[in-house]
């Protein structure tokens, strides 16, 4: 494949460049604040909100948005989807990026991050749920590293090894919903001890299942998404099968989110109707509520089914984004919104502007390193030398 | 050798702590099974 | 990739022999919990309490604290609502009270010392244990600082350093745990002028508060928080006045902490057992239909062929 690199894209880089660089100068800067004074110095964390965008945004959005990997490689390999293997791969790399990313923002959030293998190596908290995603994130980013491997080892020619981790593709598939069901679900699990302090509309004893449901719409729809970048951006690097495979992603794939957030919906309301919460509806965080669920449920999964019944793939794009921004509104309400709902208004938290400018810092890091892997290294063409027939 | 639990703490702390253990059990045993339901060996 | 079936029976005997260390399991949750027996308990009477803030200087000389920005025999800090901080484990809090007298009541706030703490519950490293003498300690040595902790506790009680780079801490009360177990009282008790804070076992407390509702039955709420709620605590209260005007949520329930979390947690190995036999189901379906689509296609070949010759 001849890599043609037109004026058009010169020029489209070195604006994004030159925003990298400012961006990760930002973030070498708050780093140096951060880890010279202290979470103080850099956040607005406080004794009443002690858990603020890192987590809600870095944690529990990061987690969500990554799961296009668990869920593409069980269409492909579980379900026997052969026609959405070209989406494998970019899918594998986000979620392994994604959860990478994960992990370096957990880095800034905890007091003392070189104490992040404790649970593991030193003393168990095994009553908790923390402990539980600590477990199964550390172990699923093994797994995706490994899912994620082959394109490396391709583009290293280390053709021995490559096919040896290919044999288990099946065994790490299976491994990754299983890890994934658990820990996409426990990061909701982590609000249920909270009853006290979570608005009654976001506090469930069905938040788990919330959850894990919903990650299986983000990880849809970042397919669709980033499907749509790269075809912006490294069209030139797509071989003919991604090139021909990839409209059919869009369908199928909006297709499979309009039901999973049809279903989601449908739980959400059961959801209500079993804590019998139906009058908080009427109130200020109800009108919140309803905004979440009618216009980043109910409208994506309309409009995802439409886009797929009339074949507009404009508007499975432009819904892709719509159900991703749901997803990212979910997290953030159970988090920071209705959390702590009862506390007055002065004693609510507002994310520093730092703390914006690492989360920024984090997605940047994400982005160059996808960058960097896809020009390289056969994530959007397969390598001449391993032309498997799947 | 019966243990006493006094609080609800102390005994999940104990029984998760197990089940934890069985978990990796199950899942490396599952694997290992399913390598030898697929085989097509000698015996 | 695949075994030998005597490999693989070797390597499940050699589990199965494992599996006879370990302690019989207690009953399945669902069974009832009643705490260490003899374990202690402190009974607050806001009735008696005046404000003097002798028990947080107290607090703040046995735990070596930092001083104070204001000094504790500064009285107008009351007019503030004040909750625990770094340098503060324990803060008395002023409520005007029209109802019942003309003077204000003053309620001294601290950790409850859960007796399921939701704290200990959450902490994914166990830095917190509940102890024998009913004190819930911190172990600074292996927090790793999520500060999930601070997210559990209903009562909003521990605090954290975010200014200390490398070494922040949780910090709360102790409940003197080790002037406790010397046999001493906590620094608060022993210094209260008004004895509105009593130091004994829980359930002598318990009867103590009662005897004050017998004996004084238009003084107090007829209701000792702490008794029950959040599972009970081992820090009690008495007042004449609601505790949800000072300060107290009296709508956290009766369940402990780490019930709210049982369910899920059990979900874990249920999981972890049944989705790799699920999902191993669902591709054997997958890759015999592809099998079966695959042998289809081929037959209409074979039957071209066939007619050829």
């Amino acid at each position: 494949m001849a890599q043609v690199t037109t004026a058009e894209h010169k020029s489209i880089f070195s604006l994004f460049n030159l925003i990298a660089l400012i961006v990760l100068g930002m973030g070498v800067y708050i780093t140096y604040l951060r880890f010279t004074g202290g979470l103080a110095a850099v956040t607005n964390l406080s004794d009443d909100n002690p858990w603020g965008i890192w987590i809600s945004f870095d944690l529990l959005c990061g987690v969500a948005l990554a799961a296009g990997g668990y869920v593409t490689s069980a269409a492909v390999y579980l379900f026997g989807m052969k026609n959405y293997h070209s989406a494998v791969r970019p899918a594998v790399l986000t979620g392994f990026l994604g959860y990478a990313l994960v992990v370096l923002a957990l880095q800034y959030d905890v007091g003392r991050p070189w104490r992040l293998p404790y649970p593991l190596v030193v003393q168990q908290g095994t009553t908790s749920v923390l402990f539980e995603v600590g477990l199964c994130v550390a172990t699923y980013l093994t797994v995706l590293f490994v899912e994620f491997s082959p394109a490396a080892l391709e583009w290293l020619g280390l053709k021995k090894a490559r096919n040896l981790v290919v044999k288990l593709t099946i065994l790490l598939t299976i491994f990754g919903v299983v890890l994934s069901t658990m820990h996409q679900s426990s990061l909701g699990s982590l609000f249920l001890i909270v009853p006290s302090k979570l608005h009654p509309l976001w506090y469930s004893p069905y938040i788990p299942i919330y959850f894990f449901v919903t990650s299986i719409i983000a990880g849809l729809s970042m397919v669709i998404f980033e499907s749509t970048l790269s075809h912006r951006f490294f069209s030139y690097k797509m071989d003919e099968t991604h090139h021909k495979e990839a409209n059919g992603v869009t369908l199928g794939f909006g297709k499979a989110a309009s039901y999973v957030l049809a279903g989601y919906f449908a739980i959400k309301v059961m959801g209500i109707s079993s804590g019998n919460q139906w009058h908080f509806l009427k109130t200020g965080y109800g009108t919140w509520y309803l905004v979440e669920l009618l216009g980043f449920v109910a409208l994506p999964s309309l409009l995802y089914a439409i886009g797929v019944r009339v074949k507009s793939l404009g508007l499975i794009k432009f819904t892709s984004v719509l159900a991703i921004l749901g997803v990212i509104l979910n997290r953030f309400n159970v988090c920071l919104v209705a959390f702590n709902w009862q506390l007055p208004a002065g004693e609510r938290y507002f994310p520093h502007w730092m703390e914006i400018g690492i989360s920024v810092f984090i997605v940047m890091i994400g982005l160059l390193l996808y960058r960097f892997i896809v020009t390289r290294m056969p994530i959007l063409y397969e390598h001449p030398d391993y032309k498997d027939a799947h | 050798m019966d243990q006493v639990f006094y609080t609800l703490q102390d005994f999940l702390l104990h029984t998760e702590s197990v089940t934890y253990l069985l978990v990796i059990a199950t899942l490396v045993g599952m694997t290992v099974f399913w390598w030898f339901l697929t085989g097509k060996d000698e015996d | 990739m695949s075994i030998s079936r005597r490999k693989f029976l070797g390597w499940v005997g050699a589990a199965g022999l494992s599996t006879t260390i370990g302690k019989p399991a207690a009953a399945a949750t669902g069974k009832h919990f009643t705490g260490y027996p003899n374990s202690f308990a402190i009974l607050h009477d806001t009735t008696l309490c005046v404000g003097c803030r002798t028990c947080e200087a107290a607090c703040n000389k046995v735990n070596d604290l930092p001083p104070p920005d204001k000094p504790f025999t500064d009285l107008s800090v009351l007019e503030d609502r004040r909750r625990t901080t770094t340098k503060a484990f324990t803060v008395v809090n002023k409520y005007d009270n029209k109802e019942k007298s003309k003077s204000p009541v003053f309620f001294k706030k601290q950790c409850n010392h859960c007796l399921e703490p939701a704290c200990a519950s959450v902490c994914f490293v166990s830095a917190f244990t509940k102890t024998k003498t009913g004190a819930v300690i911190y172990d600074s040595s292996v927090c790793v600082g999520c500060r999930y902790c601070m997210i559990a506790c209903p009562f909003e009680i521990p605090t954290y350093e975010y200014d200390q780079v490398l070494t922040p801490r949780i910090r709360k009360c102790t409940m003197c745990y080790p002037r406790v177990i010397k046999g001493q009282l906590p620094g608060c008790v022993e210094a209260c002028p008004m004895e509105a804070l009593s130091f004994g076992k829980r359930e002598d407390m318990i009867k103590i508060a009662q005897e004050r509702f017998r004996k004084y039955p238009d003084r107090y709420v007829d209701h000792v928080y702490g008794e029950h709620e959040m599972g009970g605590t081992s820090w009690l209260y008495i007042s004449g006045t609601p505790f949800k005007e000072l300060g107290m949520r009296e709508d956290l329930g009766v369940t402990p902490a780490p019930q709210l979390t049982a369910g899920a947690l059990s979900s874990v190995p249920i999981i972890a057992g049944l989705w790799p036999v699920l999902l191993a189901g669902l591709y054997a379906v997958s890759k015999r239909k592809e099998k079966i689509a695959q042998t289809e296609k081929e037959r209409p070949a074979e039957s071209e062929t066939e007619e050829e010759s």
